[in-house]
This record gives structure tokens, C-alpha cells and sequence, in this order.
């Protein structure tokens, strides 16, 4: 009874520190907001607003109706007629055009001979994400003409590759990246809350005032932790309904699995967040200690770039990075309704990883504190 | 003889966010030929006035000059020729006292052969030389001031400008930095010297008392002290206990001021009142009176209208502790090494139930290592430090649940309100619901913070956070209290107040351990341990201690006296 009174009194405590403070309050609001609002514009890999230079040498019917199927495709706003190979270079060169498309004089006759049809498409490689992006584009236009082509003709193509984006059917950005925001945002929150706390403490001489009181370090623990993870949870659900309500991002699996998911993430980041701020004795040091362990957990999280594309020694690194594990939970319960055995999965090494977390904060903050 | 350096005109300064203006329509001049001293309690405008001459702030309004020019529309006209030493950050610690000298020169365009000569006088004058390849931030308290006032004086600056130079400093290298200022003006620059320290205050040529932006007094201590005269008198051979005296001497209607001076009390009566005799307040039969000078600090007081009464609220409000000689605080053969050096080094002292002891000792001695170790807050390399017969380290929640702590800078929660820094600390020591209610408005009520319960804390002027301070460490009526530098910067008033609180817990039974810079705070300690380099090289009363240094030639020696006495003799050694 005591022993909860005490840290429901520290818990009390250090919410009223983080609210009753103006830039505390815009701290907890600020980053939620800007990057619900920014994040999905800034960061997405879609191509839109590319421009395309045709250089149709061939100018039969075949190359005009594929022509105009690339202009009602939407995937391009801008098509530059070309009337040489010299001007189709100056056009990529200059940046004038994403990519080029070049049909030959041979096309139109070629396809009406059912001989195979080259065309030939030349892209940006300086730009090689997008182009290859709006390559995939041209492809799929292609490809669907030709199948068209064929049907009308009474043929039948002996295979035929249908693409679906499972999970993502519309390869909407938002919903690629508003789920892995709420990792990265509670990351933030409840790593800075935590790290700092203490450091804070330390440098107003509050914190040799708890250690001489009754508390025990354990208890000061405890009463860290909570509060820091009551942000991350707030932040948490906060970006979860602009998810939801405002980007219309499909919410398809359990609130709960993502939540007990969280749990135990928020306790890893706290874990990492006090031993940080028991070895630092002041906030600086605590701000640049934060930031050392968040850059590189971030960027090797998946959140970025896949964890399946890094070399394989690499791979390894990653599993002790809570963010990784979080990172697949919130995409996995968002978008596609993963099985609890496979959040499961997830959610054990997120145990092991805060059991270790908390054990060695706890050791560092006895020994600093001894 | 005397020319007129500086002289202002109701000048006044307001700051965003504060309440008071910093300064308040405050008026007067700075001569050359003698140090003039700008005296007050932190807080109380000081190093706004310091900067206000010094061009590095804009006033509000009223008139300034400095050397003939308006410090704010032409500091240009006066930089070359003010010297100005802040409080802190005047020195980067991370470069050598001769960097540091060479950086300040470059600022002021000291060069060539004149750089090369000053930096000998100064380097003489400072005595600095032989540290001249040392890290500013590795010099002692007295070394950096020094530091500080070379850089200040490079550019043979016709005003000096010292903010509050005896900070951190012991009184022995506070008297060599008082005697080089000495020198300087006698060489003709005029010197403001800011103070909180009233007893520095006294040794001024003349001061500006100011107070809560205020200016209560301007002229020569003596003229300070003057109508108090023949108004102080102490109580000596007192036949029973002095703190319930002084509570009886102060609540007589002719005392306006009262405190203890190791066996004695030292009372200052009110105008036209006649001492009573002796009798009336219980002192016994040998009791008498001895007229003593009056002090500044006394006029200070009297300035500000008097001392508070000395009736504690706070101690009737909390249970009494059965007094029974036992020995609660022990310190045995305690020891803190850090590397190599010893910042404690096998220091023995016993404190008995209901006394107050107290630590003093020059800064960096290792009185506050040694204070931590005895509450716990620092692990000793070796040697034993208990509590309650208990070793705080071992058995910490019931030991601590019966001490109170408060520290040097009031560690309040800052960003939160007055009233949830009482349910904080009050909860924190396991009060909760009703009798939470109860124990944080008595303290409001008490401290009278009632009016400020949902004020933030860092709002607070100085005096109430130090009351707020010592209500949320006493809460829980612990049955010791550990107090370190409880009453820095803090008005005379306030510190009286403070006093009347500990003298009050303790007739109750409460055991302080306290460590102090001011002398004549360690007056009010039963026992005091004086601790110089690791070592306490001296325990027992403050009149025991006084009496190890009583010569032929000074047979009453202050606190101070001995303090420097002792503390040389080991030097010396």
C-alpha cells in the first residue's frame, strides 16, 4: 500500500512537471503533429508528376494507341514529344524528362506481323528510385495493351503475371508509413522523457532530495518508467486516430496485440532511457546519449530500408533493436491482421531485450547512485 | 580629494516575468579612494545595478553615468575603461591561467610589449605565476577569484567592477583578495564590491545597502551601525539552556533582535528601552550583561524592521522526542578517496540527541563529502557512518523515514506549483489522504505560503523557497535533520526566521547537522567539526574553539578569528 502510494505520488509528480510547463506540453503535442502532418507528404516513394518523352519514330496505329494509353495512365502529367535521339538525350540530361520512351519505325508493322515488338525506354539512373518506380508504371501499361491486343485477336497469352499489392492494394504511401511513424514517435517520446527525468534532477540537486528519502532506487525506477510510458502511449494513440480517421488507413488487426506489443516495447525504450540518463550527469549529456542510440536504431529498424535488404551479419545486429520488432508489430497488426502467433513472435524478443534494459539500468542507477 | 565616478539617478528595471521590478528608483554615486560596497541578499538587485553601470544592460528609466557617458547609448566610450568581473563564467575553465589572460587581452586590445608587461604586474599582483600553465577550472575558490580580477584588470580599467568576489572563497583567501583591492584603490580606481555577506559588508569604505530592488541605505558602515549604538548587548553566563532563553529574551517587548553566540545570547534592544534584569527570562543567578559594538547585520535587521519573534510555530506542531543522550550520528575513521586524493580522511565525531552540530571549513576541504556520506547520498571508501544506530546504506527505507534533508540550493521542483511540491515530499515520506490534507496546510500556514499554494515554485522569491524548503523536510517530523548551507543568499531576516525554526525542532529533541559558511551561524551549534584538507583538525564548542586561539593581545576572538587561526596553523604545519 505504501509502496504504490509512493510511486503514485512520483508518478503524479513527474506528469505535473512535464504539463505544467508550457514547452513541456508543446514537447508532448509538437512532434505528434508535424510529423502526422508532414511525414506522409515528405516521405513518400510514390512517383507522381514525372514527365515522359516519347520519341515515336514509327507513328503507325499500334504506337498512337499506346501513346494515348500512356496519357490516360495519370501516372504521367507531362509528355514531351521528341523529334531525335540527340533531343531525347538533351531531355534526361536536362532533367526534362524522367524517362524516355522510343519507338521504333518498325512497331506498328512488326506487331501486325506478330513478330516481337522492341521497345526501347531509357531512364534517369541518377534518379533511380523514381524512374525505376515509373518504369514499373510504363511496363504494367504496356504489358496490359498487349494482352488486350492479343485478346481482341482472338489469342490467348500463354502466361500472364498479375501483380496485387497485398495488404496495400493501392500502394498508398500513408499507409506504408503512418503505422511505422507510431514506433518511431513513441521512440522519441519516451527514450527523451526518460533520459532526460534524470539528468534533470540531478543538475536542480532534486535528485539527491529522493535519495535520501525513503525511496528506493527501485522505486525512483518505477516512477520514471511509468510516466514515460503514459507519453508514448498517449503519443501512440494519438497517431493511431490520425491514422485511422484522418488518412483513412485501415485498422484490420487487434487493439490489443498492438497494445501489449507496445507495452513491452515502451518498457525496452525505458530501460534504455534510464540507463542513458544513470550514466549521464547532466541533460546534455543525456540529449546527445538519446540521440547516439536513436539514429542508429532507427535506420537499422526497417523503418527506412527493409532489414531482408541489408548484408546478412548486419541482419543479426538488428535483433536486439527494440524498433525493428515494433516496427513489424504496428505494420503487422495495422495492415494485415497477423496472427497472435506471429505478434508472439515479435513480442518475445521485445521481453528479452527490456528484461536486459531494465537489469542494466537498474545495476547502473544502484552503482550511481551507491 | 575623492572624484565621482559613477552616479545614477532613480534608475529603475523591470524583468519579464518577475513580479518586482529588479530595481526600484534607486539612487546614488561611486567615488575613487575607497571600496564601496553594494550589499544585499541575492535577489535583491545587485548584479543588475553592477550591469546597468557597466553598460551591459538597457534601464528602464532614471539616469546613469559612468566616467561622464551614458553606459546605455555609449558603451563604446566606457568599455576600455571598466573592469568588470561576474559572479561566474568570467573564466573558461577548460583553458590555462595564462590562455585565459591572453584571451581577455585580445578582447581589449592589449598588445605587444604593453600585453607582455602587464601580464608580469598582474601575474605579480595575483600572485599567479607559478600556476600560470594550470587549467582556470583546476584553481581553488580564491585562485579563480584572483584569476578573475587580473583579467578585470587589464586594461587599466579607472573602474572596477566585482561581482560578489567572496563567493566560494575562504575567509583566508577572502582577506589576500580583500587586500589586493585594498591596493588598487589606493592606486585610484574606484571598486564596487558586491556582497551578501554582511560582515564582508563591514570592512567597505562605504556601502549601498539594497533590498528587494530598494535601496534602504547608502553611507559608511559606522553610519550604518551608529543609531543602534549602545542598543546591543550580550548575555553571558547563562544557567540554563540558551535557545529556550533567547525564545524568552524575544518575546520581552524591549528586544527587537536576538541570536546566539556559543554560550551567550546577543540581543539588540529597541530604542529608549533599558535592559531588563536577568532574572525575568530564567538566566540565573551569574547571568549579566556586556554592551558589544553593534554589527551590521543588526542594523540590517533593524533596517528591515526588526527580527522575526522567536516563537516557533513549526515546533509546537510536531511531537517531542524524549531526550536520552543516546548518540545518534556517528562518523568513525570516515574516509572518501577519489583516486588518489582524500577528500575526507578518517574523520571521527559523535552527535548526541538533540544537539546541533554543525561542519565548517574553507570551500573544497571536504566538509560536503563528508556531509553526504553521513546521509547517505556518497559510498565511503572506508570507516563507518550511522544513523540511528543504523547504516543508511544497509537499511534505507526506515533510517531515511527518520531524517529530513534540505540542501545549498532548495531542491524544490522548479516547474510545479507550491502546493504539489508539499503533496509531493509529503507523500514521498508515505502521508497520504487526510492527514496529507492536514500536515501541507499547516505548513502553508506556518510558512505562510498560503497565498502562494498555486504559484510556481521557481516564482518564489528566494526567502519563501527556503521556507518552502524547509517545510517539505520537515513534513514527516524526522527525528534528525540535515541541513547543507541551509540559508545561502538568503536575507538576514529570513535566516533569523530559519533559526528560530532549528532552535525550536531541536528543544523538542530534534538532532541538526548543518554545514556552514557563515560565522555566525555556526554560533548557534552546540558542537562545531572543522574540517580542513580531509581532516578535522578541530571539534568542540564554539567557545572552546574560540579558546584555543585566545592570545594576550586578542583574549575574545570572533568565530571568524579562530576559523583563520586553526585553519593557518595547519598550513603552516
Amino acid at each position: 500500500m505504501n509502496f504504490l502510494n509512493r510511486i503514485r505520488t512520483l508518478v503524479i509528480k513527474e506528469l505535473q512537471s512535464l504539463l505544467n510547463d508550457r514547452s513541456g506540453r508543446v514537447l508532448l503535442f509538437m512532434p505528434v503533429i508535424l510529423q502526422t502532418v508532414l511525414f506522409p507528404f515528405a516521405a513518400t516513394l510514390e512517383v507522381k508528376n514525372a514527365s515522359l518523352a516519347v520519341y515515336n519514330e514509327d507513328g503507325g496505329l499500334a504506337s498512337i494507341e499506346l501513346m494515348q494509353r500512356f496519357a490516360a495512365s495519370g501516372a504521367f502529367t507531362e509528355f514531351l514529344p521528341m523529334q531525335s535521339q540527340s533531343q531525347v538525350e538533351a531531355a534526361i540530361e536536362n532533367r526534362d524528362a524522367l524517362l524516355a520512351v522510343r519507338i521504333p519505325e518498325d512497331f506498328s508493322r512488326k506487331l501486325a506481323l506478330g513478330e516481337t515488338a522492341p521497345v526501347q525506354v531509357m531512364l534517369d539512373g541518377r534518379r533511380s528510385n523514381s524512374s525505376q518506380i515509373a518504369f514499373g508504371y510504363l511496363q504494367s501499361i504496356v504489358d496490359q495493351y498487349l494482352k488486350e491486343r492479343s485478346e481482341t485477336a482472338g489469342r490467348i497469352l500463354p502466361s500472364e503475371m498479375v501483380t496485387r499489392y497485398w495488404f496495400n492494394p493501392s500502394l498508398d504511401y500513408p499507409k506504408y508509413i503512418l503505422p511505422s511513424l507510431i514506433a518511431v514517435i513513441t521512440t522519441i517520446g519516451s527514450l527523451i522523457v526518460t533520459a532526460l527525468s534524470v539528468a534533470r534532477e540531478r543538475e536542480q540537486g532534486t535528485f539527491d532530495q529522493l535519495l535520501v528519502s525513503p525511496l528506493t532506487p527501485e522505486m525512483i525506477m518505477i516512477g520514471k518508467a511509468i510516466p514515460a510510458m503514459m507519453v508514448a502511449f498517449f503519443q501512440a494513440t494519438l497517431i493511431l486516430l490520425v491514422a485511422v480517421f484522418l488518412y483513412h488507413v485501415p485498422f484490420r488487426g487487434s487493439l490489443a496485440l498492438l497494445y501489449t506489443g507496445m507495452f513491452f516495447y515502451s518498457l525496452a525504450l525505458v530501460g534504455v532511457g534510464l540507463l542513458i540518463s544513470a550514466v549521464s550527469s547532466t541533460q546534455q549529456q543525456a540529449f546527445l546519449g538519446a540521440f547516439v542510440f536513436m539514429m542508429p536504431a532507427i535506420l537499422l529498424s526497417g523503418f527506412t530500408a527493409p532489414v531482408e535488404n541489408m548484408p546478412q551479419w548486419l541482419q543479426y545486429l538488428t535483433w536486439p533493436n527494440p524498433i525493428r520488432h515494433f516496427v513489424e508489430i504496428v505494420k503487422g497488426v495495422f495492415l494485415k491482421d497477423a496472427s497472435f502467433d506471429r505478434i508472439a513472435s515479435l513480442i518475445w524478443p521485445l521481453i528479452v531485450i527490456s528484461a536486459c534494459t531494465l537489469t542494466a539500468a537498474s545495476v547502473m542507477f544502484r552503482r550511481k547512485t551507491a | 580629494m575623492s572624484e565621482v565616478v559613477v552616479s545614477f539617478r532613480e534608475v529603475s528595471k523591470s524583468f519579464k516575468g518577475m513580479e518586482m521590478p529588479a530595481l526600484d528608483a534607486v539612487s546614488g554615486e561611486i567615488r575613487t579612494g575607497r571600496i564601496t560596497g553594494l550589499v544585499g541578499p541575492d535577489g535583491a538587485g545587485k548584479t543588475t545595478l553592477l550591469r546597468l553601470i557597466a553598460g551591459l544592460l538597457e534601464k528602464d528609466s532614471g539616469e546613469i553615468a559612468t566616467l561622464g557617458h551614458d553606459p546605455g547609448k555609449e558603451a563604446a566610450e566606457i568599455r576600455e575603461r571598466v573592469g568588470y568581473m561576474p559572479q561566474k563564467f568570467g573564466l573558461y575553465e577548460d583553458l590555462s591561467v595564462l590562455e585565459n589572460l591572453t584571451l581577455h587581452a585580445d578582447l581589449r586590445n592589449v598588445i605587444g610589449q604593453e600585453r607582455r608587461e602587464t601580464f608580469d604586474r598582474l601575474l605579480e599582483f595575483t600572485d599567479l605565476k607559478r600556476f600560470a600553465d594550470r587549467f582556470a577550472g583546476k584553481l581553488s575558490g580564491g585562485m579563480k577569484q584572483k584569476l578573475g580580477l587580473a583579467c578585470a584588470l587589464l586594461g587599466r580599467p579607472k573602474l572596477l567592477l566585482l561581482d560578489e568576489p567572496g563567493v566560494g572563497v575562504d575567509p583566508i583567501s577572502r582577506k589576500e583578495l580583500w587586500g589586493m583591492v585594498e591596493d588598487l584603490v589606493s592606486q585610484g580606481i574606484a571598486v564596487v564590491w558586491s556582497t551578501a555577506y554582511l560582515d564582508e559588508a563591514e570592512l567597505c569604505g562605504t556601502t549601498l545597502v539594497l533590498n528587494e530592488g530598494k535601496l534602504l541605505f547608502s553611507g559608511t558602515p559606522r553610519e550604518m551601525t551608529a543609531p543602534l549604538e549602545g542598543q546591543c548587548y550580550q548575555l553571558k553566563n547563562l544557567s540554563s539552556g540558551k535557545r529556550s532563553l533567547l525564545t524568552k529574551a524575544l518575546a520581552r517587548p524591549e528586544v527587537s533582535d536576538g541570536s546566539i553566540q556559543g554560550h551567550h545570547l546577543r540581543l539588540t534592544f529597541r530604542k529608549g528601552e533599558k535592559l531588563f534584569s536577568p532574572d525575568v527570562i530564567g538566566a540565573g543567578e551569574t547571568a549579566e550583561w556586556a554592551a558589544v559594538r553593534p554589527r551590521f547585520e543588526d542594523a540590517f535587521i533593524d533596517l528591515l524592521g526588526g527580527g522575526p519573534s522567536g516563537e516557533s510555530v513549526l515546533a509546537k506542531h510536531v511531537r517531542a522526542i524524549p531526550s536520552d543522550d543516546e548518540v545518534v550520528i556517528e562518523a568513525q575513521n570516515l574516509t572518501k578517496k577519489f583516486g588518489d586524493f582524500a577528500a575526507t580522511d578518517s574523520v571521527s565525531f559523535q552527535v548526541k540527541r538533540g544537539e546541533i552540530y554543525g561542519l565548517l571549513g574553507p570551500n573544497g576541504a571536504g566538509k560536503s563529502t563528508t556531509f553526504k556520506m553521513m546521509c547517505g547520498l556518497l559510498l565511503p571508501t572506508s570507516g563507518k557512518a550511522s544513523v540511528v544506530g543504523l547504516d543508511l546504506r544497509k537499511s534505507a527505507g526506515k533510517a531515511r523515514q527518520k531524517l529530513g534533508y534540505m540542501a545549498q540550493k532548495f531542491s524544490l521542483y522548479g516547474g510545479i506549483t507550491v502546493q504539489q511540491n508539499l503533496d509531493f515530499f509529503s507523500g514521498v515520506y508515505g502521508l497520504t489522504g487526510q492527514r496529507q490534507r492536514e500536515k501541507t496546510g499547516e505548513m502553508a500556514d506556518i510558512f505562510h505560503l498560503q497565498p502562494f499554494l498555486k504559484s510556481k515554485t521557481d516564482s518564489l522569491s528566494l526567502g519563501y523557497k527556503q521556507r518552502l524548503a524547509l517545510a517539505c523536510s520537515v513534513m514527516h517530523e524526522p527525528d534528525l535533520l540535515f541541513l547543507d548551507e541551509p540559508t545561502s543568499g538568503v536575507d538576514p531576516v529570513t535566516r533569523r526566521e530559519f533559526w528560530t525554526h532549528i532552535n525550536g525542532l531541536v528543544e523538542r529533541g530534534v538532532t541538526v547537522m548543518v554545514t556552514t559558511h557563515f560565522m555566525d551561524e555556526a554560533e548557534y551549534c552546540d558542537r562545531i567539526g572543522l574540517v580542513f584538507r580531509g581532516k578535522l583538525i578541530a571539534n568542540g564548542t564554539p567557545d572552546e574553539l574560540k579558546a584555543m586561539v585566545a592570545t594576550a593581545e586578542n583574549p575574545d576572538p570572533s568565530m571568524e578569528d579562530a576559523f583563520i587561526e586553526l585553519v593557518t596553523g595547519k598550513e603552516n604545519a
